[in-house]
């Protein structure tokens, strides 16, 4: 493919953007597991909610 | 199923579990057929390969925008009904629609240096873009700096409806000022002057790009129920330690 004389903007616009994508998502997950390790530990030391508890 | 069901954060993440793994399939299937689109595009007449900066810049933009629209249904839904997953979705979606806001501007300044020979000008399209991502960082800090929750979603709803008035000055800056950026060529009520062989590919990436926006906002949204579940319960650890005030 030829991207002609402006291959480098062209390039840096989609690289920028995966890198952008792959951010965020990759935050996402971290946060989200971040979170159930906390909420574990919590759980594993006998705090929880009335409703997480069986009725 | 109710709408109302969903206001329900157990029930919601119960489902956002059970949607994710679609979601996410569904969005990598788009963004391989819409790469493709892109890749297989002719050149522009005027711009040559250039345009294939169009497919990341105008998703992103509408994005974006729509992202705000959206924190500002969510905060009416936070002021007026106190809706429990309303600031829970305002939340949650300030960050990725500030990273989308960025994605605009990056890959608009990588698209104006070589069409208009500069990254940058102060006109009414690009400054009020500037403008709104600024207001995602302000809205963004306002949820880190106000420690009780249902405080902050109050006044980062109100910031947000404020901000909602940006919405309409970005998308009419190209008719209402003079601007170097061009005037709306997809939405149009004649219809889009682009033609098919750039048009779907533009298109199929900003239904990418949609799906994309989905899954990262139902995954946050389900953080965010977690990180509340957290709180609640160190409180409730803090109140049982010994020496604390019943």
């Amino acid at each position: 493919m030829n991207l002609g004389p402006h291959a480098g903007f062209i390039i840096a616009a989609y690289a920028v953007a995966a890198l952008v994508i792959v951010a965020l998502s990759v935050w996402v997950e971290l946060d989200n597991r971040t979170l159930r390790r906390r909420l574990a530990r919590l759980h594993a030391q006998g705090i929880t909610r009335r409703s997480d508890k069986p009725a | 199923m109710a709408l109302i069901d969903l206001a329900n954060p157990t029930r919601f993440l119960r489902l956002a579990h059970r949607a994710l793994p679609w979601l996410i399939e569904l969005t990598g299937a788009l963004f391989v057929i819409g790469l493709y689109l892109a890749y297989r595009a002719p050149d522009d007449y005027q711009q040559g390969a250039t345009v294939k900066i169009m497919f990341l810049h105008v998703p992103s933009a509408w994005l974006g925008m729509l992202c705000w629209a959206l924190m500002s249904v969510a905060a009416l839904g936070t002021l007026v009904w106190r809706h429990p997953l309303a600031d829970v979705a305002a939340k949650a979606a300030a960050p990725i629609g500030a990273a989308f806001t960025f994605l605009c501007l990056v890959t608009g300044s990588l698209w104006g240096r070589p069409m208009w020979g500069t990254y940058w000008v102060w006109d009414a399209r690009l400054t009020s873009v500037l403008v709104l991502f600024l207001m995602y960082l302000g809205v963004i800090a306002l949820w880190r700096t106000v420690e009780d929750p249902s405080r902050a979603a109050r006044a980062a709803a109100i910031l947000t409806l404020v901000g909602a008035i940006n919405l309409p000055i970005i998308k009419f800056s190209v008719d209402w000022w003079n601007t170097l950026h061009q005037p709306a060529s997809v939405m149009r009520l004649d219809g889009p002057t682009i033609y098919p062989t750039i048009l779907i590919p533009l298109l199929v990436m900003a239904l990418a790009f949609t799906l994309l926006f989905v899954t990262l906002l139902v995954a946050a949204m389900g953080n965010e129920i977690l990180r509340r579940r957290v709180r609640t319960l160190m409180l409730m650890q803090a109140q049982s330690a010994p020496g604390s005030a019943e």
